[in-house]
């Protein structure tokens, strides 16, 4: 009865305890925008033509100063992506220029991309990056939305998030206020407006609208599987299940001999 | 009877339980091997182009592809008869010469022997055409196999004309 | 023991039994007899030892594409969870099974201190096991540091500049541990080469662990002595297998939640940024099985202090069956040392939080209590329990308290 009384006391204790105080773990308190993305949950999926406009947004908006260097043109034609067609793909592609070499003269050369070739960068290097953008460095956002806590909600968030300074708020020279980046500072200037893109498919290039397709198009990105891994955990766990059930009857029926002849 | 109808049923329990679980284990162990197949990015890189405005006629280029030399030959008036008169039944591995080219003019052929996988020699051997000087294969004008241990004619990869001056190989 | 009348029944198993005893080893593995009344805590070792296994697996496989050099480690990674076929399967059960791997260890140590498995004439099992969990720790540590994200460098960074609170040699030892005049690529591939080594002598230390396990046999959840073999033991094949596997099978059924569908939910965020030696995270946290440990750590302004508490509080629990001398094995018979048990669980999840917060103001005084708490658990409760504890009577046999 004691040990009852006090295992169930220190588990309740405990939880609180983590509950009151997870918020606290890393990062800006307040809480953000929480977004029912089409691929959270289990049975969570992109959506096609949402990917394809965050690709747009992305190409025409973010990548003059982010790179993606890991991602590769022929990553948008992969299943579980954007899923542009092989010719879509090698014409996006075609549309960069990529350095090869070298040749058998020795030198280095330009040439269009190819969907084998990886997202061409805005800059040659981290240094270059920072320079050009006053001494802030525009992350790589190949697996951007997984190195932020609160993930696809957090990055969602921080681009709706621009707001005006509170009073007596100080902000430096290029310094923006922003309700959800560490420190409410941030270098980057508000990078969406209504109308900053001309959707291909004709949607209304509404501020919350690329938000959430450039956040879903960074998600995939970042996870390009994530689809197949939730196919393949539902099948996994309910093959688990099928055959725990058949263990544990095996093992039933294994013991019952040994609890019948006491 | 009762008695071995139990044993039916337990028997099945356990047969099930093995069969699943082997399914299991088989499921398992298909993404361990997989992974040591050819990835994503290896798989990318299956094709390439080349041009052949320089290449005169006689002359041939060694070209990287997949890992192993690829041997485009711009062949003289001479060199094609020379292949197509060759009669099949001399031949060790019987191909015709239009089989094996698309365009009469160009041999394209990964240069690679098919005995023990040297790479042959051009303009060398007793037939015009490449010898390997590994275990002493001999090759003609199309790359087939006239003398030697090699057991096939030179493999010619998949390929197209892109246009009159590019092949895309793979 | 029965094996010893073992024959082989084929001619050629026979002749290969002669020679190197395999069959009679895998007879005496199979007739092992084990008390029948073991409850579900005691199926963990089968649960590690299918762990260590996977991870060694995973482990191989994974390092067939990995590369261990500061310029390439972190894209390499990239790579094998994007372009290797299976390769975000294969990291994510890697990466997931090291937590997994962890969590099972704890539960299976938990059972010895419950159930007084440490106690003679099992001492050296638990210093083998001890051995190996301080092993599983630096292999874990090292493992971490391999995808050379920002967490990797700088958890390799504040753990190596421990050494240099070394009086005398701390310096040069640590110089020597890097490889360098800081973490860098050196440090990376010589973490790299251990870390594929250092499970090899973990799987030895398992098998001398099993071996020194069998001579005494399993203890069980009433401590008492039983008579091997006797009608209170069953034959560990299949009896003991079939629910090993059952326990297994619930085992990878939440190993499965976590790869599939939360595979990021126990590492840091931050180990998604590249190393970047010029910027420290706001907060330096390793993986939450070594947050207990951290928290002593940082518990004691000195850094040579922290450092010997730190040690210390894992010599403790090595020195455990010379501490607790209590000659009642089973906590069920011990209702005060019972609650003491829970009070320690407590303790250690506190201290497990409390590494995971910023080592300051509130959080860092209640570590310290926590730290102050978990050393008088060892040396003045548990001696002291010792000679002063008036436990229940302990049954006689298996079957006894059930026929009550």
């Amino acid at each position: 009865m004691k040990t009852y009384i006090f295992k169930n006391n220190f588990i309740i204790g405990f939880f609180l305890t983590f509950l009151f105080c997870s918020s606290n773990l890393y990062g800006s308190d307040t809480k953000l925008i929480k977004v029912d993305w089409s691929f959270n949950g289990i049975t969570g999926k992109f959506d096609r033509s949402s990917l394809q406009r965050g690709y747009q947004v992305y190409n025409e908006v973010c990548s003059s100063c982010h790179s993606m260097r890991l991602l590769s043109y022929r990553n948008l034609g992969e299943k579980g992506g954007p899923e542009f067609s092989i010719e879509q793909v090698k014409a996006i592609a075609s549309n960069f220029e990529v350095q090869d070499g070298p040749n058998e003269e020795g030198e280095m050369f330009v040439r269009p991309g190819r969907p084998s070739d990886k997202f061409v960068s805005p800059y040659p290097n981290v240094q270059a990056a920072s320079a050009a953008n006053g001494g802030s460095y525009p992350p790589d956002m190949s697996v951007l939305v997984k190195a932020r806590k609160g993930g696809a909600d957090y990055i969602y968030s921080l681009l709706m998030g621009y707001d005006n300074s509170p009073e007596g708020f100080e902000l430096e020279e290029g310094v923006h206020y922003n309700k959800y980046m560490d420190g409410n500072k941030i270098k980057m200037a508000k990078p969406l407006s209504e109308g900053s893109v001309t959707y291909a498919d004709g949607t209304k290039a509404t501020e919350t609208q690329m938000a959430k397709d450039v956040t879903t198009f960074l998600a995939w990105a970042a996870e390009p599987h994530l689809e197949a891994r939730h196919k393949t955990g539902v099948r996994v766990i309910i093959f688990l299940i099928v055959l725990t059930i058949l263990v544990y009857l095996s093992m039933k029926r294994l013991w019952s001999r040994i609890d019948s002849e006491q | 009877m009762d008695k071995s109808g139990k044993k039916d049923r337990r028997d099945f329990l356990f047969t099930a339980s093995y069969t699943v679980g082997a399914i299991g284990l088989g499921a398992t162990a298909w993404p361990l091997i997989h992974q040591m197949n050819p990835d994503r990015s290896v798989k990318a890189l299956a094709t390439t182009e080349v041009d052949l405005s320089q290449i005169q006629p006689g002359k041939s280029i060694t070209v990287l592809w997949r890992g192993k030399p690829v041997f485009i030959k711009r062949r003289t008036e001479g060199e094609i008869s020379e292949a197509k008169s060759v009669k099949l039944e001399e031949l060790k591995h019987p191909e015709k010469d239009e089989d094996r080219v698309k365009k009469e003019e160009w041999l394209v052929m990964l240069g690679v022997c098919t005995h023990l996988g040297c790479v042959p020699l051009s303009d060398k051997g007793e037939y015009n055409g490449w010898f390997c000087p590994c275990h002493g294969s001999h090759y003609d004008t199309s790359g087939r196999i006239r003398k030697g241990p090699a057991p096939t004619n030179m493999e010619i990869p998949k390929y197209e004309f892109v246009d009159n001056n590019t092949i895309k190989i793979g | 023991m029965s094996e010893d009348n073992y024959v082989p029944s084929s001619k050629f198993g026979k002749w290969f039994n002669d020679r190197l005893p395999l069959l009679t080893l895998s007879a005496h593995l199979r007739e092992y007899p084990t008390p029948k009344n073991l409850n579900y805590w005691w199926t963990f070792g089968g649960i590690l030892t299918f762990c260590l296994i996977a991870q060694i697996v995973t482990g191989v496989v994974l390092g067939m594409h990995y590369v261990a050099h500061a310029d390439m480690a972190f894209d390499s990674v990239e790579h094998i969870m994007r372009d290797v076929n299976y390769g975000w399967l294969l990291r994510y059960i890697h990466a997931n099974g090291a937590s997994m791997f962890f969590l099972a260890v704890y539960i299976h140590i938990f059972r010895a201190l419950f159930y007084g498995s440490y106690k003679s004439p099992r001492e050296v099992i638990w210093i083998i096991g001890m051995l190996i969990y301080i092993l599983m720790m630096a292999t874990a540590f090292m493992g971490y540091v391999l995808p050379w994200g920002q967490m990797s460098f700088w958890g390799a960074t504040v753990i190596t500049n421990l050494f240099s609170a070394i009086p005398l040699v701390g310096e040069s030892i640590t110089t020597w541990l890097w490889g360098g005049y800081a973490v860098d690529n050196p440090t990376l591939t010589r973490f790299f080469s251990l870390h594929y080594f250092l499970p090899f002598i973990i799987l030895g230390l398992v098998i001398l662990h099993i071996w020194a396990l069998h001579i005494p046999g399993n203890n069980n959840p009433i401590g008492i002595e039983i008579k091997k073999p006797s009608k209170d033991t069953v034959p560990f094949h299949p009896y003991i297998t079939a629910k090993d596997l059952f326990a297994l099978m619930l085992f990878l059924i939440i190993f499965s939640g976590f790869i599939f569908f939360s595979p990021n939910i126990l590492g840091h965020p931050d180990n998604y940024i590249p190393a970047n030696p010029m910027i420290t995270p706001s907060h330096i946290v390793p993986e939450w099985y070594l947050l207990p440990f951290y928290a002593i750590l940082r518990s004691v302004p000195d850094k040579l202090g922290g450092v010997l508490l730190l040690f210390a509080s894992l010599f403790i629990l090595i020195a455990l069956p010379w501490l607790d001398r209590s000659k009642v094995r089973s906590a069920i018979f011990r209702p005060i040392y019972k609650n003491f048990f829970w009070l320690l669980i407590l303790d250690v999840l506190v201290l497990g939080y409390m590494g995971a917060m910023p080592a300051e103001g509130t959080y860092l005084l209640i570590a310290r209590i926590a730290t102050a708490y978990y050393f008088l658990h060892f040396l003045v409760i548990l001696p002291f329990l010792s000679s002063v504890e008036k436990t229940d009577p302990v049954p006689i046999s298996i079957s006894e308290p059930v026929l009550k």
